[in-house]
């Protein structure tokens, strides 16, 4: 393990000094003044970028090798984006300057948010949510006010077995509770569960499309139906929007609320925490309820419009992630129609040819054709007494990070895929071979799979100890006289 | 508890009846399922339960399972020690790893699950 920058950094060496204040704070009336120092670590300048160059060479990203983390869509963010954002008029502005001088700025929204609704066949976008949970919140805060507003008390949102996992929290944290659905043996919903299932007290059906397995409702007509005529609306996960650009317009099958995630399918950096992007879209119905402030159009003019009668109020500061949205409109600009619908097409290929390849040593319960992701299983491994987690941990030996594992968790001993569609095939056959390599050392040599990872900077990590009684300060911390107020 | 008297679930919980509480716990089998279980959330003592109400949530390493309830009745005790101590769950699974105990309200309802024999067959054929 590498020496934390705080534990480097005791010692008084320092790249810069000061200048000592040519006035005594202390004359000032009022004044609170730190009791100590601010017990911050102390280091050379070159030591400084030796260690982060250090801790940036262990880690594993995507420009340094395939990152097939199933729903995630990990995949490449073209460079040009950065130096766009980069530009002094997008990255130069501050949020509270006039309309006037930000004319550009805030053509480049309204221009996303229209760009956006053309996408997905719907009517109005936000882009203020800075994540996909965060947008999952903000469409439920907008089914909750729609309903409130129509003097409907409706508590309940059905969420299928399919869908990511942070739905079900994203709808308690608006004051829904979540029912479960069962997914078919296909992996889909049934329409006859889903009718028995919805009543008058459902507000919502929040449904992940295509699904957590990588496949897509074949009845979303009807299933759009029976939600409709129940007087709830149709709430769509679109964090996997990459597999239907140009395919599938969701507001055009009825779908009243979406969100998608740039940061994700509009190949905006994503990892690390974000910053992220999660726009909402609605159908016309809905739009006055969606965050302010929104960005309009009057005579050749952009403005930004503060109020609204229903809207929910804001969800973040400012506008969102302002220079996320900034890369995510030059890629849509870049790609054209045609290239979004390239993006789709070719992630769909991708999966179901690396489908194919692991189809051979894994099992696949849900054999599709699947559309930008699969899930594969390590369940015929475990004769050998190797578990899916060893497979992952054996992938970081062979240079390439995990899938998502034990997800969805309706797939034994689960491994899921994405390969993405900037994947050439030379890397999903590289992919493909490894994971054959590793299904034969789980039959001849089980043992090496329960100590991989042998490799890595840090070997297996104790994950139990580690949620059971986590440690997330640096106990160090105090010895550098930090105080914490 | 004694494994070879007990009833079992598809879901893999177990449940022991002695003059008329059941006590329910989750099979060896879940727990190397599951893995290292590392969070028990359980419900209040007097809350009433219909056979097969999520009654609890599991949460391990690489996965979050829910406890659903085998019978209907009465949550007379929840064992706290595991709340403490969810380990104790993996290391004592038919013992110190019980979950909670319910005064049930239908013994009749104990018919429709597995037997010790049945539920080992059951694990035979999720197997195969």
């Amino acid at each position: 393990m590498s020496r934390t920058i705080f534990e480097k950094g005791i010692g008084g060496k320092s790249g810069n000094y000061l200048p000592t204040g040519d006035f005594n704070v202390d004359t000032i009336e009022g004044i609170r003044t730190r009791k100590g120092p601010v017990g911050l670590p102390e280091i050379g300048e070159q030591d400084i970028i030796r260690h982060y160059v250090e801790l940036a060479s262990k880690n594993y990203h995507i420009d340094k090798g395939m990152y097939p983390l199933g729903s995630c869509t990990m995949k490449y963010n073209p460079v040009v984006n950065e130096e766009i954002a980069g530009l002094d008029g997008f990255g130069g502005l501050h949020p509270e300057q006039d309309d006037d001088d930000v004319q550009g700025a805030l053509e480049l929204m309204y221009s996303l948010e229209s760009a956006l609704c053309e996408i997905c066949g719907m009517s109005a976008f936000s882009l203020q949510p800075v994540a996909g949970a965060h947008g999952e919140m903000t469409g439920m805060m907008v089914a909750k006010d729609y309903f409130r507003s129509r003097g409907e008390e409706r508590k309940t949102v059905i969420v299928p077995d399919s869908a990511h996992g942070t739905n079900p929290a994203s709808v308690v944290i608006c004051g829904f509770e979540p029912k479960v659905m069962a997914s078919d043996e296909h992996g889909l919903i049934d329409p006859e569960i889903l009718a028995a299932q919805i009543g008058d007290d459902t507000a919502v059906l929040m449904l992940t499309l295509p699904n957590t397995l990588g496949l897509f409702e074949k009845e979303i007509a009807r299933i759009v139906e029976i939600v409709h005529e129940a007087g709830a609306l149709i709430y769509m996960d679109g964090a996997n929007m990459n597999a239907l650009l140009g395919i599938v317009q969701p507001g055009a099958i009825g779908i009243d609320i979406m969100h998608l995630n740039l940061h994700k399918t509009f190949a905006t950096p994503h990892g690390g925490g974000g910053p992220g992007s999660g726009p909402v879209g609605v159908r016309e119905h809905l739009a006055d309820f969606l965050p302010v402030p929104r960005v309009v159009m009057e005579d050749g003019k952009y403005r930004r419009v503060y109020e609204s009668k229903n809207s929910i109020g804001r969800v973040h500061p400012w506008h969102g992630n302002f220079n996320v949205c900034v890369k995510a409109y030059a890629y849509i600009c870049a790609c054209g129609s045609e290239g979004l619908l390239a993006v789709s097409e070719n992630a769909i290929v991708n999966a179901n040819y690396l489908m194919k390849k692991v189809g051979q040593w894994y099992d696949i319960k849900y054999p599709g054709p699947c559309m930008h992701e699969f899930v594969a299983s390590g369940r015929n491994l475990k004769q050998y007494d190797v578990r899916t987690t060893d497979i992952a941990k054996r992938l970081l030996d062979y240079g390439l990070h995990a899938p998502t594992v034990y997800f969805p968790l309706i797939v034994e001993e689960a491994l899921m895929i994405e390969p993405v569609e900037t994947e050439k095939k030379e890397t999903l056959d590289n992919f493909a071979d490894v994971m054959e390599k590793i299904a034969v050392e789980a039959k001849e040599d089980p043992e090496l799979l329960h100590k991989a990872p042998l490799t890595t900077p840090v070997r297996r990590l104790d994950e139990a100890s580690a949620a059971r009684s986590p440690e997330l300060c640096w106990p160090g911390l105090d010895s550098l006289g930090g105080e914490g107020d | 508890m004694v494994p070879e008297e007990s009833k079992f679930t598809k879901d893999h919980e177990w449940v022991f009846v002695e003059d008329e509480i059941a006590t329910i716990g989750i099979s060896d089998y879940a727990t190397g399922e599951l893995g290292d279980i590392v969070y028990v959330e359980l419900p209040e003592v007097d809350t009433e339960v219909q056979q097969l109400d999520p009654i609890g949530t599991i949460e391990a390493v690489k996965t979050v399972a829910e406890l659903f309830s085998p019978v209907s009745g009465t949550i007379v005790e929840i064992n706290d020690a595991i709340m403490e101590d969810p380990e104790t769950v993996n290391s004592s699974p038919f013992g110190d790893g019980w979950f909670i105990k319910i005064r049930m309200d239908d013994p009749g309802e104990l018919d429709a699950l597995f037997s010790y024999t049945e539920y080992q067959e059951f694990l035979g054929e999720q197997a195969e």
